[in-house]
């Protein structure tokens, strides 16, 4: 059914039909609506589930990976330091093949503090074995949300999900959403088997010391099965299709890029903006175009380089930065076309929007239009130079 | 794929620690003990055993030496002794 919902509303809605056993968080700025809607629905009845409070995102963490291991579905939300806290648990539950999902409200990392919107939570825990979808609306994210559970609980995949989306952009904007009826959620998402679990009839170990003698393989087997994910994503993404009607193919768009002299590859809520500064200048005959990555982790290399290959200027947009080196985004970019036949003639790299900068269609348009030149190594849109000194006083 | 993730249940117990104590062995002497048995609960191991007084024992494939049982004794009825030393 169609509804007008802010994005903590219907992230709620979506994860109340998914029907978790156990949620805990713990609230920080901008996630806390989920978590609060979320409470409420278990309160008044409406979701059966144990919603464990906690003094803290490490705890909340450790609550659902136990939980998991019990053998259920679980759920929880943070954001910013509240991710960097639960940070260890993360890599754990990854380690210990547990099927969490998570919803990340992407906000900056302090100091200083700040508590809007950039991607660095995410992004610096990109290596930690989560999966990592980045939703552009409220639509995406309420759908990734099934995806991340369906792909989470498959039995040979077994590794946690993270829902990625912009922090108020998108958990505090208002838009239409589709939430699906239940009768459809729970074809989509049968009752979750686990293939291993705690249970004192059966006791095993979980989380077990690995020596130097078995440590790698179980690093080896996760980068696997990210590869087997990738290759089987056309296949769970028909399946949500059918049920759902909505079509996410491979988990990358190429908005308007097959005729396009110049394209953005982005990743979320920012592509929106750069659609609508696509259709204003196709309209004036500029051919540009949208690439958005909804899939970062695994990320789709080949389908990355093939969607590229033939552009001629390229920009990648981060709203993240590595300090002391590329972007984080732009650097996977970039080595995708090392020794390729086939190459843009210019790939080039644009940070903006950090610790809530707004983006605006100026902002696109000066990126599109700074494609025009050579290649461009981390230029910082919409920078304010009077802000800066070369003393520290 | 899926590595090494599962670990069978009770399967320390083939790890004899033992084999790692260094020079010096507990000897419980077994004269003054009034079975408080702080030495068991303290042991890291959990290799000491014993019910009445002057009755506990380590298991020595396990007893890694550290020693703490002898520190924690209130009434130094365990000695650390030379490994090569006869009990």
């Amino acid at each position: 059914m169609r509804k007008f919902l802010e994005g903590s509303e219907a992230i709620a809605e979506i994860i109340k039909l998914c029907k978790p056993a156990v949620i805990s968080a713990y609230p920080i700025t901008p996630q806390t609506h989920i978590v609060e809607n979320l409470a409420t629905m278990v309160s008044n009845g409406e979701l059966s589930a144990q919603f464990v409070n906690v003094e803290s995102e490490h705890s909340a963490a450790s609550v659902v990976l136990g939980s998991s291991a019990t053998g259920v579905r679980v759920y929880t939300a943070t954001s910013s330091q509240g991710l960097f806290l639960m940070a260890e648990v993360v890599f754990n539950i990854a380690g210990m093949r547990l099927p969490v999902v998570m919803t990340c409200a992407n906000r900056a990392i302090s100091g200083p503090i700040n508590i809007w919107n950039d991607q660095q939570d995410s992004i610096s825990l990109r290596d930690s074995g989560w999966l990592q979808l980045f939703a552009e609306n409220l639509q995406e994210a309420v759908d990734f949300h099934l995806l991340a559970y369906k792909i989470a609980e498959d039995k040979k995949f077994m590794l946690p999900v993270m829902v990625c989306m912009d922090g108020f952009i998108l958990t505090h904007g208002v838009e239409t959403v589709d939430i699906p009826s239940e009768t459809d959620v729970n074809k989509f998402l049968p009752v979750y088997d686990a293939p291993y679990k705690l249970d004192i009839n059966k006791p095993l170990s979980l989380g077990c010391l690995a020596d130097p003698d078995y440590y790698m393989e179980t690093r080896f087997a996760i980068q696997k099965t990210f590869d087997e994910i990738l290759d089987e994503m056309p296949k769970i993404t028909k399946e949500f299709e059918d049920i759902f009607g909505r079509s996410y193919g491979n988990l990358i768009e190429e908005y308007k890029t097959k005729d396009a002299d110049k394209v953005i590859v982005a990743l979320g809520s920012v592509c929106g903006t750069i659609k609508d500064v696509v259709d204003e200048a196709r309209k004036k005959g500029q051919k540009w175009g949208v690439l958005k990555i909804m899939s970062y982790r695994p990320f789709p290399k080949e389908l990355i380089f093939k969607a590229l290959r033939d552009i001629p200027r390229v920009a990648v947009v981060d709203k993240a930065v590595s300090l002391g080196s590329l972007a984080p985004l732009y650097s996977e970019i970039k080595a995708l076309f090392a020794n390729r036949k086939k190459s843009p003639k210019t790939i080039s790299s644009f940070i903006l929007g950090l610790g809530g900068r707004d983006i605006s269609k100026d902002s696109i348009k000066e990126i599109f239009r700074k494609l025009s030149v050579k290649e461009l190594d981390g230029e910082f849109i919409d920078l304010k130079p009077e802000l800066l000194t070369g003393g520290a006083l | 794929m899926f590595g090494p993730l599962i670990g069978r249940p009770g399967s320390s117990k083939k790890n004899k620690t033992g084999s790692w104590r260094t020079g010096k062995k507990p000897k419980f002497l077994k004269k003054n003990c009034i079975a408080c048995r702080m030495c068991v609960l303290f042991c890291p191991e959990g290799c000491i055993s014993g019910k009445e007084k002057n009755t506990f024992d380590c298991n020595y494939a396990y007893c890694k030496g550290c020693g703490i049982c002898a520190s924690i004794c209130p009434k130094k009825d365990i000695d650390m002794v030379d490994e090569g030393e006869k009990i």
